[in-house]
């Protein structure tokens, strides 16, 4: 016959923020790996090419990681003074930095010693990259000015002296090797072309201009600094495009991830903020320990690398896919499925008289309870501590079944201390909760009423009684204060709404009959308010 | 295998393999009580009946073989093999219908072949018994009888002539109630078995003496038992109650019990067939389970399911046009009215169901299917004191894989107090996306279908859109126009009209004094008018272009509704203790159609049914069922419908049976969700299960047709009052005259006494009679009282014709 009907567990919708796609995306990272560095880390590059080292720019250090090592592959230490912006070469052969003594170091990956000393700068370089032709150096410094340098004869190309304020980011184009984007705190951007004098484009970006970035197809140009993210349609001539402001301190980092579809930045406020690209809306959102000063992703995504002002570098890797873990299962189990294949293959003949093994309906332990009328063992089931602590959903639906089945009373009495105090501290942890103070009202009523003989015997009840008296009285306070706003808003709104005429049903004049109900004031609830009461 | 079911007036024989109704023993004019095998001839059954009649059937072909008259109501019927020629019947001790005190009576069959035989030997054997079937039976072979009033035993033994009783204490120390409720004897050995209130069973033994009884307890029922039965040896005993759970005890090892939970309604009868391979049990909710004896459930015969009582308004079923109303606790059931057929249940409250009385249940109050069938919203509530009142708001979606409906949205707690009314708007391109719910708390909500806002979401699902008051008055009812771009909400005396798509207020009407009770929108050409019906006994008729009131008439409506496929509106006006129905266009002032005093009562729920096949019909007074059946439900819970002219023929035709029937006609399930007891018969063994009657449309007097046919139609009262008394002469005599002429030819041939007996059946409806088998059966007729016989045949006939036309 129709079998036993579980209890129901209700669902109830997740507060809070709600999971997307894109929070599983971001979310499918192992914990992060961290590791201190010596000072502040100003700056992380990824090698263009396999194996993919990142280099880290940390105080007097430039440190390069493996992908996935946790010590450094090769550390670069020639240098006097902090080291800024260590940068690989498109081939990942060479590495550029800046320094606080206004040097320019070139190394060679494999080497130690720098191959060549750009000197010219006479204040601290915090800018430095390759041009997309490979055979020239951008750097900026907090001189004011920027420079192009030949790295064969190391040679001062150019100099450019637009700025004026310290030059503290700035990206060269890959598509074309003469133009180059440098950021300011003079709150300006400015694109050169190294094939002219000066400046082509400048755009203000407000406040002092802390990161720059280029899309891969260089037509959009983002820049970070002060609370903002400002995207600029190049192709149009600086025309601004869009305006983020999701973070609550300086903006101090940007990257791009590997399709170019999510915009990552990072912010003194500790949080990494992804934009999806198209709508510009922040899709996800990152913690952080410390305030972040910079931010990469190794290619496909495969690790988010940031570096914090107190010195420690977090790195997060991707879990391996569950495709991944699925093909090598398969091929681990393969031998001992062989051997019990035969099993499973049979087939019946036509002649077979077929025994159907009867269905055995699974059901929780304690519905199993419930469906034997254990009321009281049923509740003890429901209240074991992990039910209790992870899913207070299910202890308070057996609840609710046992009060809607009569017999809450009987599985509520006669407890010892133990399960007293067991039945008190749930209690107290969800009495409030709007969720389930419906049927754990009703409960606690039943426990005064059942054990109010017992007060003052045990000091572990009494205490735990004393508790729930006083969130209770808290509780209440709460919503007292709860409907005062609720009915200062209601004042708010029927004011802020005009009044509306209605057309009045004039039937009174035309039949004589009594005249109908006058249309004064109407309050139709329009639907913010609704959504309040919701 | 058969099966044997008392239903009201018929014992209707069914299958046990298909079950499939074969046919139904028709004869009986009033509630059938009981239904017995005859213990000597296993293809025969005595049926006994409130009529006073006993009468022998062979269920087999479904013919009367003999009717015995006892002259007194009988409320049970018992015989055993033992007692050739003799049954046992359960009278009242008083000719006077009110009678309390009841008696058990051994009644001496005449063996003579007559039809009608009327029994005189009649001797009482046990007195002031209780006139429940269940509490008396045979014991060992015949040999004594038992019966239970409500502290005593009482045990005859016919071979001594002599009674014993004893007795049991009026409550035990627990509070339990030791009152008997029903009885078994173990077929083989001297062993009572006897069910009791408070859910004990005692199995008695050595009661042959009046001092040395003893008994024995076995309890696991919480409340009464209803039904016990021994299997055929004797080696189990089953037992059944409220708790709708068979339990199969062994016999002398009563420890080991086999359980069958979860049947249906509580169980009313078990029943057990000869050679104990199934068992049977009959369930208060109009069920029969066929059960095999390793109690598996075998097969279901499952009716219109009777609940406790209506809640939720009648509704067809857009896709399948089943009638969707109330039936197992928690449940919605779909009745197709074509075939006559419960489709099936669907589970609405999802919870195991509690048989325990006195307690609190989730119950289904409210459902509404949008336009095209892909929706459906249920409310239950339980607990309706108003501060622990748990409301569910569900909403179903069709799903077209499983043909059923499947739960898509849960909302629990719509509103703070009960809610009022619910309904869709009527989109007739399919995509329903909205909903409206009115509450006591004084809101009304709109309910949006909102498409998924991330992705792991499988589906769309309903969330609160708007939230609506007006003055902090209740809502009561609420209405979309045809085109769904109003909603009309009566908010008490006054009727608000907001539109949805930007949920402005629009206008308001009102006509105070008086609630609004009904509202609603005219379809149509009449889509312009909105008819509202108030507590002051006024329906009112508003026009929305001008937001003036058209025209206002004084009836107390109880219920008013549109026709989904034409301009007709059905008002159900109660007055005077009794209902009419009158049905108009919104646009004009004079009724369609009106009917006097349909019934008494209120009717509170009706429907309209498309039909699938419109009518062609002229004629004025039935055009409005051109497109519609109306069905409706009377207080006393007969679902009932209005059917034209031509469909009656049909039905008179087809059932060749000369019915006049009032416009009213009793639709087969007419009275499905009346009160009456039923008794259910298994082809061998005996047994009562109380099951639903369903009643064949009876013939009624052809007075009302007279009386309630217009006026200027009829020809003058003096032609009339001739052929009215002529006809009271006719059908009066005519059976009687045939009677006369059978019993002649009896006598003087006095063979073959059994087939005589079919043979009267057969002349009771000659039409069926085939011609060669007439000659046969009757040879003793001569040409001229043939001819003669069926010239009265066709005089009636075309008597009746006339009448009708």
């Amino acid at each position: 016959m129709a079998s036993y009907k579980p209890t129901n567990i209700p669902v109830y919708p997740k507060l809070g923020e709600k999971v997307t796609e894109e929070t599983l995306y971001w979310k499918n990272y192992k914990t992060p790996i961290q590791i201190k560095e010596f000072g502040a880390v100003s700056n992380i590059h990824f090698s263009p090419v396999t194996p993919y080292n990142f280099a880290v720019t940390a105080f007097t250090r430039i440190h390069l990681y493996g992908l996935l090592s946790q010590e450094p592959v090769k550390t670069f230490t020639r240098f006097k003074d902090t080291a800024y912006c260590g940068r690989f070469r498109s081939d990942g052969q060479l590495l550029v930095a800046g320094c606080e003594d206004s040097v320019v170091r070139l190394f060679d990956v494999s080497g130690k010693v720098a191959l060549r000393m750009f000197k010219g700068h006479t204040k601290a370089v915090h800018v430095t990259d390759f041009t997309s032709d490979r055979y020239q150096i951008l750097t900026g410094s907090d001189d004011y000015t920027c420079c192009l340098w030949d790295i064969p004869n190391s040679a001062q190309l150019n100099t450019y002296q637009e700025h004026t304020d310290y030059i503290r980011c700035g990206v060269t184009s890959q598509l074309n090797r003469d133009l180059f984007v440098t950021g300011s705190y003079d709150h300006s951007l400015k694109v050169f072309d190294a094939r002219v004098d000066k400046s082509v484009m400048t755009i203000n970006h407000g406040h002092p201009v802390e990161s720059l970035l280029l899309y891969p197809s260089e037509g959009l140009l983002v820049s970070a600094g002060g609370r903002y993210v400002r995207v600029w349609d190049l192709l149009k001539g600086g025309q601004p495009l869009v305006s983020l402001k999701n973070h609550h301190k300086t903006v101090t980092c940007l990257a791009l991830s590997s399709n170019g579809q999510r915009l990552l930045s990072g912010s003194l406020d500790r949080h990494v903020k992804v934009y999806n690209t198209t709508s510009y809306k922040v899709v996800h959102n990152f913690d952080y320990p410390a305030a972040i000063l910079s931010l990469a992703l190794a290619p496909e995504d495969e690790s988010i690398v940031v570096g914090m002002t107190n010195s420690i570098l977090s790195i997060k890797h991707r879990k391996p896919s569950e495709e991944a873990k699925e093909t090598a299962g398969h091929q681990r189990r393969r031998p001992s499925y062989r051997v019990y294949a035969h099993r499973k293959s049979y087939v019946p003949k036509q002649d077979d008289y077929l025994v159907s093994k009867p269905v055995r309906q699974h059901l929780a332990k304690y519905d199993k309870q419930l469906k034997k009328f254990n009321v009281s063992k049923a509740l003890d089931t429901a209240l074991e501590t992990w039910i209790r602590g992870r899913k207070p959903e299910i202890t308070v639906a057996v609840i609710r079944e046992l009060d809607r089945r009569g017999t809450l009373k009987n599985a509520l009495a006669g407890r010892d201390e133990q399960e007293l105090s067991r039945l008190l501290s749930f209690l107290i942890a969800n009495l409030v909760d709007a969720r389930f103070a419906p049927v754990l009202i009703t409960a606690a009523e039943m426990i005064l009423d059942i054990y109010q003989s017992i007060i003052g015997q045990s000091p572990v009840v009494d205490k735990q009684l004393l508790h729930l008296q006083s969130l209770l009285e808290r509780e209440l306070d709460y919503q007292k204060d709860l409907l005062e706003v609720l009915g200062m808003l209601d004042t708010m709104f029927a004011s802020s709404l005009p009044k509306i005429e209605l057309p009045c049903s004039g039937i009174s004049t035309s039949n004589g009959l009594p005249q109908g109900q006058s249309t004064d004031v109407i309050f139709p609830y329009n639907k913010m308010q609704s959504r309040v009461f919701e | 295998m058969f099966l044997l079911c008392a239903s009201g007036e018929s014992v209707k024989v069914f299958s046990t393999a298909t079950e499939e109704c074969l046919h139904a023993l028709q004869g009986h004019t009033d509630l059938i009580t009981g239904v017995l095998l005859r213990p000597s001839n296993h293809l025969q059954a005595y049926s006994c009946s409130l009529d006073g009649t006993v009468r022998l059937w062979d269920f087999t072909d479904g013919i009367l073989i003999r009717t015995y008259s006892i002259g007194y109501p009988i409320y049970g019927i018992y015989a055993s093999a033992k007692h050739e020629g003799v049954i046992f019947i359960i009278t009242p001790m008083h000719t006077d219908t009110n009678s309390e005190l009841f008696q058990l009576v051994a009644v001496h069959l005449p063996q003579c072949g007559e039809q009608l035989v009327e029994a005189k030997e009649l001797s009482a054997v046990l007195s002031n018994i209780s006139s429940n079937p269940a509490a008396s039976a045979f014991g060992r072979e015949g040999q004594y009888i038992v019966s239970a009033k409500p502290l005593q035993l009482e045990v005859y033994f016919f071979k001594k002539h002599k009674s014993y009783s004893f007795f049991l204490k009026k409550d035990n120390q627990k509070g339990g109630k030791n009152t008997f409720t029903c009885i078994t004897c173990h077929p083989t050995e001297d062993c009572i078995a006897s069910g009791h209130e408070d859910g004990k069973i005692r199995l008695w033994r050595n009661f042959n003496h009046r001092k040395e009884y003893t008994y024995s307890t076995l309890h696991w029922h919480h409340s009464a038992v209803s039904s016990l039965r021994f299997t055929p040896e004797g080696t189990n005993l089953l037992s059944g109650g409220v708790e709708s759970v068979l339990v199969q005890w062994r016999y002398n090892q009563e420890s080991q019990r086999d359980f069958l939970p979860r049947l249906g309604g509580a169980i009313t009868h078990i029943s057990v067939s000869p050679d104990g391979a199934l068992f049977c049990t009959s369930h208060s909710d109009n069920k029969i389970t066929i059960i095999q004896s390793c109690v598996k459930v075998s097969a279901v015969i499952q009716g219109l399911v009777k609940g406790d009582r209506i809640r939720t308004d009648l509704m067809i079923e857009p896709r399948s046009k089943a009638l969707v109303l109330n039936g197992k606790p928690g449940h919605l059931q779909f009745y197709s009215l074509q075939r006559d057929k419960l489709l099936y249940n669907l589970d609405i409250v999802q919870q195991e169901y509690i048989h325990e009385s006195g307690l609190e249940q989730f119950e289904v109050v409210m459902a509404a299917f949008d336009a095209s069938g892909s929706w459906l919203a249920t409310v239950e509530e339980r607990k309706q004191k108003a501060p622990e009142l748990e409301l569910n708001l569900k909403l179903w979606a069709f799903d077209d894989q499983k043909q059923s409906f499947v739960l898509n949205t849960t909302i629990s707690a719509p509103h703070e107090g009960r809610i009022t009314a619910l309904c869709f708007p009527h989109v007739s391109d399919g995509q329903t996306t909205m909903l409206v719910s009115t509450s006591r708390d004084g809101h009304f909500k709109a309910w949006q279908l909102a498409a998924p806002a991330h992705t792991e979401d499988e589906g769309p699902s309903w969330s609160c859109d708007f939230l609506g008051a007006y003055h902090s008055l209740v809502p009561e009812c609420c209405c979309f126009s045809a085109d769904s771009s109003l909603l009309a909400v009566g908010f008490q005396e006054v009727v608000t009209v907001w539109t949805p798509a930007s949920w402005e207020l629009l206008t308001t009407l009102s006509q105070p004094p008086g609630a609004v009770r009904d509202l609603c929108f005219g379809r149509l050409s009449c889509s312009k008018y909105l008819l509202g019906a108030t507590t002051s006994r006024l329906l009112c008729c508003w026009n929305l272009l001008t937001c003036s009131l058209e025209w206002v008439t004084s009836m107390d409506v109880s219920l008013l509704l549109a026709d989904p496929l034409s301009e007709n509106m059905a008002a159900f006006c109660f007055e005077a203790g009794s209902t009419d129905l009158f049905v108009f266009k919104p646009g004009e002032p004079r009724p369609l159609f009106s009917h006097k005093a349909l019934c008494s009562g209120r009717v509170t729920h009706a429907v309209f049914v498309p039909r699938e096949v419109m009518l062609e019909s002229c004629d004025e007074a039935s055009q409005w069922l051109n497109c519609s059946h109306l069905y409706f439900l009377t207080q006393s819970m007969d679902l009932l419908t209005f059917i034209t002219k031509a469909e009656e023929d049909k039905l008179t035709a087809s059932s060749k049976q000369l019915v006049v029937s009032d416009d009213v006609a009793m639709t087969p399930f007419h009275l499905l969700l009346g009160k009456h007891r039923d008794q259910l018969e298994n082809p061998q063994a005996e047994s009562r299960l109380s099951v639903e009657p369903i009643r064949q449309p009876s013939s009624s007097a052809g007075i009302n047709e007279l009386l309630q046919m217009p006026a200027h139609v009829l020809p003058s009262a003096s032609f009339l009052c001739s052929m009215f008394v002529q006809s009271l002469l006719i059908s009066v005599n005519k059976p009687s005259e045939q009677n006369k002429e059978k019993e002649e030819e009896m006598e003087s041939e006095k063979e073959e006494e059994d087939s005589d007996g079919e043979m009267e059946s057969r002349i009771s409806r000659p039409e069926h009679m085939p011609s060669g088998e007439s000659g046969c059966a009757a040879p003793a007729l001569t040409k001229e009282e043939v001819r003669e016989l069926r010239r009265l045949k066709k005089l009636d006939h075309s008597w009746m014709k006339g009448l009708l036309d």
